[in-house]
């Protein structure tokens, strides 16, 4: 097996909460030592990290590759590839593909076409329901020893309640984490940007706030009631995190994400009708992304992901509420994040743990942090690069972003798994 | 295109009307010129012969993804009194939805060589979209855009109520009621008597049909239509469309009727000189009784007349502008 050198870096470790100069000494898949040189390594191969940030691999709680389904979008080669350009060594699909990851060769498949492509890791989200329909069970136990990692609904409804109820707690009974996309289909059908001031005035179907509250008020009474592992992801309004903040307060063991874009732009990027601005949930008022960033801020939302939609250019070049909600948002999920420092919401330990340590603890699994006996996946990133986002240039077969032109800092240079060098500059 | 901030995609570098999109950020200027070239036309309107050769070779092309007789006949006739050639195409919605996108249909039309396109179409922001993916010497007109936008309707309302009330708008109280949230009438409207400066601009409807926030865009919101029209000296009814009982919005048409229904003893509490009027089609019984529908206050059929004013005074503006240099080459 190779060993890898990885010398003289910055080594942030959030978790430590630590920085210092150091090299990094990597074998069989996993760092098996950090600033001393083990007896008798001999590096096959060596990066020199001089100037530049070594962290944990990035994992990204949501991101859509398209496959199986619609793979005129994109793939799971091209958008692991992409992810892995980005840092992101591990990334995690929810089951709204085409089939549905509702049976165990469905994450087979995905499975086995992430491990050919050789790039980023692939976990899948299990379907909470047969088809996502929100009717019958899935075979969640099935599920979960195919390797799914979670169970989710995605932002498909579950109508009748006493039917989630026990999904939840059939869910519970096989260990499962619920992942919930909070959506009340019935307050938000149709609707294609926030119910506010914007959408008022462009005659947009809104979509209110209660969409995404009444979903957590009923999710967090039956969470109580069966006792499952909760996440609650793609958090947008300000009245959803209080919610999460009270559940925390009475001491329920949950967790929240937010898309990075939603800490960045509100309703008004909408602008003329800019279709790249269309997702779901909505981009909200200025005061929704601040309380986003205060969430952030006070732990109440533990990690940020990229909420990955690629599209292809058609998807998007239609009137507003016709074109198809997502962004392209690999490429974006460390600048995006990095710049939350720079807006001091939070410091840099906090930042990077948004998107590797935290998101690993969520998922469950040995990834995001950076110590002896850990995986060697690695982020080797320049942090005073200065680039600007050219949608031409993107790895993802998706350029449908609403950042293009934007001016960022923070470049990644290499992006190391398991080991493996899978991306460098 | 898409991406670009494009409040002003309507105006030429030189600030003229290149497209007439939506009234929002046209400034009280390009309105009164609107305003006072349909005064000018309307007179030729009066006249035994009705055409001038303004637009001579011009070919406009009505394209209405929305069916619609009032709207689409008037902008007919306003391309003909200019001697334009004008084109009628019907597309209805479910047949872009067979497989052609909104893209390639105009691709295909842009093809047959004309220099403006009239659109209606069902969604909102479906104009802009329109003007910002035609090439450079086509000029668009939004005859509707979901609930968006319809600014040549607010034109000739705003034509109508300076002929009968006069210039000062600053002394107007002027009420707008009925279905605001799914009216694209109304905002055009809203946004035109705000530019304009009007005195007091007011909405009145039950809950269920106001959208969130339409303080933000400049009107006081009333519930009860008694309230509202008090003093008003213009009443604007808008109609009523049957599918919003479907929807839960209302219990029946008869209950709106009994809350929001013009009735000649409601319209007593408005200003003795009051106009009324209503974008039609109207629905006697449910938004307006007949009496005031056909009564000495109503201006209806007026705003009928003067849509053509209207419609004629945009077409002449945004086609007899000297084109700008990125514009040519295209014929």
């Amino acid at each position: 097996m190779e060993r890898l050198l990885v010398s003289n870096g910055l080594i942030l470790d959030p978790v430590t909460q630590s920085v210092r100069t150091s090299s990094i000494y990597i074998a069989d898949g996993k760092i098996i030592a950090i600033d001393y040189q083990p007896d008798g390594f001999q590096a096959d191969q060596t990066i020199d990290a001089s100037g530049l940030i070594v962290s944990a691999g990035l994992v990204d709680l949501c991101a859509r590759l398209r496959e199986p389904g619609l793979e005129f979008k994109a793939d799971i080669c091209s958008e692991t590839r992409a992810a892995a350009a980005s840092g992101i060594t591990t990334l995690c699909c929810p089951p709204d593909t085409d089939p549905v990851i509702d049976e165990p060769a469905v994450v087979e498949l995905i499975h086995r076409k992430a491990a050919k492509a050789a790039s980023t890791l692939v976990l899948t989200l299990g379907a909470l329901t047969n088809g996502l329909k929100g009717q019958l069970l899935s075979q969640m136990s099935a599920l979960r020893a195919a390797g799914c990692v979670g169970i989710s609904n995605g932002r498909n409804p579950v109508p009748n309640t006493l039917i989630l109820r026990r999904a939840y707690a059939y869910a519970a009974n096989c260990g499962l984490t619920v992942f919930i996309e909070p959506d009340d289909h019935w307050l938000s059908a149709g609707g294609c940007a926030h119910d506010g001031p914007v959408a008022t005035r462009l005659g947009l179907q809104g979509i209110a706030v209660s969409a995404e509250t009444v979903a957590i008020s009923r999710a967090l009474e039956l969470i109580l009631e069966t006792g499952v592992k909760a996440h609650f992801g793609r958090l947008s309004s300000a009245h959803g995190v209080e919610l999460i903040r009270r559940a925390k307060e009475r001491g329920m063991d949950i967790t929240a994400d937010v898309a990075a874009h939603q800490l960045f732009l509100n309703e008004m990027d909408i602008g003329s009708f800019n279709s790249m601005c269309h997702v779901l949930p909505p981009l909200r008022s200025q005061r929704d992304m601040e309380a986003l960033r205060q969430g952030l801020k006070e732990g109440v939302i533990d990690a940020v992901c990229s909420d990955h939609q690629p599209h292809d250019p058609d998807a998007k070049q239609a009137p507003f509420a016709s074109t198809e909600p997502g962004i392209s948002a690999l490429e974006t999920l460390l600048p995006l994040t990095l710049r939350l420092v720079d807006h001091q919401v939070v410091p840099t330990f906090s930042a990077l743990s948004l998107i590797s340590s935290r998101p690993a603890e969520i998922l469950g699994i040995n990834a995001g942090v950076l110590a002896v006996n850990r995986p060697a996946d690695l982020c080797v990133y320049a942090p005073e690069q200065e680039w600007q986002l050219d949608p031409a240039a993107m790895l993802s077969r998706g350029k449908n972003t609403p950042f293009a032109g934007w001016h960022f800092s923070g470049k990644v240079r290499h992006t190391i798994i398991g080991g493996q060098v899978v991306y460098r500059t | 295109m898409i991406g670009q901030d494009s409040w002003n995609i309507q105006l030429d570098s030189n600030g003229r009307l290149k497209h007439f999109l939506t009234i929002e950020g046209l400034g009280s200027q390009i309105l009164t010129e609107i305003l006072d070239t349909a005064e000018s036309f309307a007179n030729v309107n009066e006249q035994r012969m009705k055409k001038v050769p303004l637009l001579r070779g011009k070919t406009i092309v009505n394209l209405f993804f929305e069916a619609s007789t009032r709207t689409r006949t008037t902008f007919e006739l306003a391309a003909k009194r200019l001697s334009a050639d004008i084109l009628n195409i019907n597309i209805s919605t479910s047949a872009t939805s067979k497989g052609e996108s909104l893209l390639d249909t105009l691709q295909n039309l842009q093809a047959m060589l004309c220099d403006m396109f009239i659109v209606r179409h069902c969604d909102s922001g479906a104009a802009h979209f329109i003007a910002g993916n035609v090439a450079p010497h086509i000029s668009v007109i939004n005859a509707g855009d979901g609930r968006h936008a319809h600014p040549t309707q607010a034109m000739l309302d705003i034509f109508t109520i300076r002929r009968n009330k006069g210039h000062d708008f600053g002394r107007l109280r002027v009420a707008i009621v009925g279905d605001i949230l799914h009216s694209r009438v109304a905002r055009s409207q809203i946004h035109a008597l705000n530019t304009l400066n009007t005195g007091d601009v007011r909405v009145i409807a039950p809950k269920t049909l106001l959208p969130t926030d339409i303080e933000d865009m400049g009107v006081t919101v009333f519930n009860d239509l008694q309230t509202g029209i008090r003093d008003a000296d213009v009443v604007i009814m808008l109609r009523l469309q049957k599918e919003r009982m479907q929807g839960a919005l209302l219990p029946s048409e008869h209950e709106y009727y009994s809350l929001y229904g013009l009735t000649e003893e409601r319209l007593s509490a408005a200003k003795a000189d009051v106009i009324v009027m209503h974008p039609g089609p109207i629905n006697r019984g449910v938004e307006i009784e007949s009496r005031v529908a056909d009564g000495n206050r109503s201006v209806i059929l007026d705003q009928v007349t003067y849509g053509i004013s209207v419609r004629m005074a945009v077409m002449s503006m945004v086609l007899g502008r000297q084109p700008e240099p990125n514009e040519s080459g295209a014929h």
